[in-house]
């Protein structure tokens, strides 16, 4: 019996690993499918950072004062747009159901799902990084620094945010409602971010923030998707 | 055998009341009987304490008579804060349990919480105005109010936006239980960020309060607690009779008849 139960567990585990990767790529591979929706967040992005230049001034001094707080309002927006996509479609065509139903946890659903929604939304941010630190006048010592926070913490909003697409998704207009929902619980996130880029404009010590940044993507990682998970189930209830 | 039965029904007595209290119209009555009472004490307290905050405690040597602004602030932040907590743990035992009264009590409470959120916020600039010179500034405990009516109203609007009233408050409690794990990481990075920004140069200094000046304060804690449980027991009672409009009960409710205390209705 112990034996059936010992082999059933690392079929179990097995399973479970098989099941985490296949929706990974399977998502990947929907988001590749549709090449204009990819490239959406990143002209969004861009798009937003290039309107402070414009709506305040040229000046380079004042942008780059303020280029980590504009840099990282728009990751905050453009994760927020991007949130809405999560598990819409999913929800609409009943895949969702299947999901539960499969017998598979969960939460473990959600971790795939947001993982690969941060690598579409989030990854191409931190990769452009540098462009926008070049636009706003951004010091050169601390482009490393921004890239390294968003590389960080814009997990952090993805998963977060998870939580506020699964409680809206059954929602007509939940996409307005989402961005109400989840920009108080990044406001963390804002803060430390932009103080780790401002420390290393600054010279100061900044090894500090980016741990703060670490702990927060561990915590959001491990705990989010359970919340996540919840919340589906009362949607799809 | 004896022992036994008369421990027995002394336990019991407490489980019967809660799982009655899990009964709408059993609820409904109880709380009914309650609420005037939980009115008056309300009234009785906050007549006390205003007027021994807004009459017989002396002027401050500082602030001059604006100082009297506390006595609304301080309770309205104090409130804001603890309903907030409330709301939370009421929607962990709602999502856990399914209770449904206790859905009704933790979403009841939004509001309330909201508008003690509002007071605190409208008295604080209004007492910052003489004061500091100025409304509003980005002080560490204001912004952490604000980003606390800014997840009353997520709650709020989550809420709202269900058409089934079941589903919205399990939603809503799950959202007011991660604002919840939230609020401190919220509450200490702002605190720090504005230390990291300007050292706080204003702030209410610490010495220590005199009697005549505290007294009223802490009656004014009192009442605004009989404010809360009455305030939130009328909405819950509201709430209930609207959702439950159809049920017989309900009708006889609205209609005057004496509602059946027996809590067979099933929810």
């Amino acid at each position: 019996m112990t034996t059936i139960a010992g082999m059933a567990d690392v079929a179990h585990s097995a399973s479970l690993s098989r099941a985490f990767f296949a929706l990974l790529r399977r998502d990947l591979l929907l988001a590749f499918r549709r090449r204009s929706e990819l490239l959406f967040p990143v002209i969004f992005v861009l798009v937003v950072v290039s309107l402070f230049p414009l709506g305040i001034g040229p000046g380079p001094a004042l942008l780059a004062r303020i280029a980590p707080g504009v840099v990282w309002i728009a990751a905050l927006l453009a994760t927020v747009v991007a949130l809405d996509n999560l598990f819409r479609s999913d929800f609409e065509d009943g895949t969702l159901e299947q999901f539960v139903i499969s017998g598979h946890p969960l939460a473990l659903i959600a971790l795939a799902k947001t993982l690969a929604h941060w690598l579409v939304a989030g990854l191409p941010l931190v990769l452009m990084s540098p462009l926008l630190a070049l636009w706003m006048n951004l010091p050169t010592r601390a482009v490393g620094v921004m890239a390294a926070s968003l590389a960080l913490a814009t997990p952090i909003l993805s998963f977060i945010g998870a939580i506020g697409a699964g409680l809206t998704i059954s929602l007509r207009r939940g996409g307005q409602l989402l961005s109400l929902l989840v920009f108080p619980l990044y406001i963390p996130v804002l803060i430390i971010a932009t103080a780790a880029i401002m420390a290393a404009v600054d010279g100061l010590p900044h090894g500090a923030f980016l741990g703060l940044l670490l702990a927060g993507l561990l915590t959001s990682v491990t705990l989010a998707p359970f919340a996540t998970a919840a919340a589906l189930k009362i949607s799809l209830s | 055998m004896s022992t036994n039965q008369a421990k027995k029904p002394r336990k019991n007595a407490l489980v019967l009341f809660i799982h009655k209290l899990g009964s709408p119209p059993w609820f409904y009555n109880f709380t009914g009987k309650l609420i005037p009472w939980l009115w008056l004490l309300f009234g009785v307290l906050a007549a006390w304490g205003l007027y021994l905050g807004l009459v017989r405690a002396p002027a401050d040597y500082l602030q001059g008579e604006s100082f009297r602004i506390m006595y609304i602030h301080v309770p309205a932040a104090w409130m804001s804060m603890m309903i907030y907590g409330l709301m939370a743990v009421m929607g962990f035992i709602a999502l856990v349990w399914r209770i449904r009264t206790m859905e009704i009590l933790a979403m009841s409470s939004a509001p309330i919480g909201a508008a003690f959120t509002l007071a605190a916020l409208i008295s604080g600039s209004l007492w910052g105005r003489p004061t500091w010179g100025t409304y509003w500034v980005w002080d560490a405990r204001l912004t952490s109010e604000l980003v606390l009516l800014f997840l009353y109203f997520g709650v709020m609007s989550l809420y709202a936006a269900f058409d089934e009233p079941r589903k919205a408050a399990r939603a809503a409690a799950l959202l007011a239980l991660v604002g919840l794990i939230n609020l401190p990481i919220i509450h200490f990075s702002v605190n720090w960020w504005n230390t990291l920004h300007q050292p706080s140069s204003i702030g209410v200094t610490g010495s220590t309060i005199h009697p005549s000046m505290l007294w009223p304060l802490l009656i004014m804690a009192v009442a605004t607690k009989f404010y809360y449980a009455a305030n939130l027991l009328t909405r819950a009672r509201l709430m209930l009779l609207e959702q439950d409009f159809r049920k017989s009960w309900a009708r006889d409710a609205i209609n005057g008849v004496a509602a059946p205390t027996t809590h067979g209705e099933p929810d």
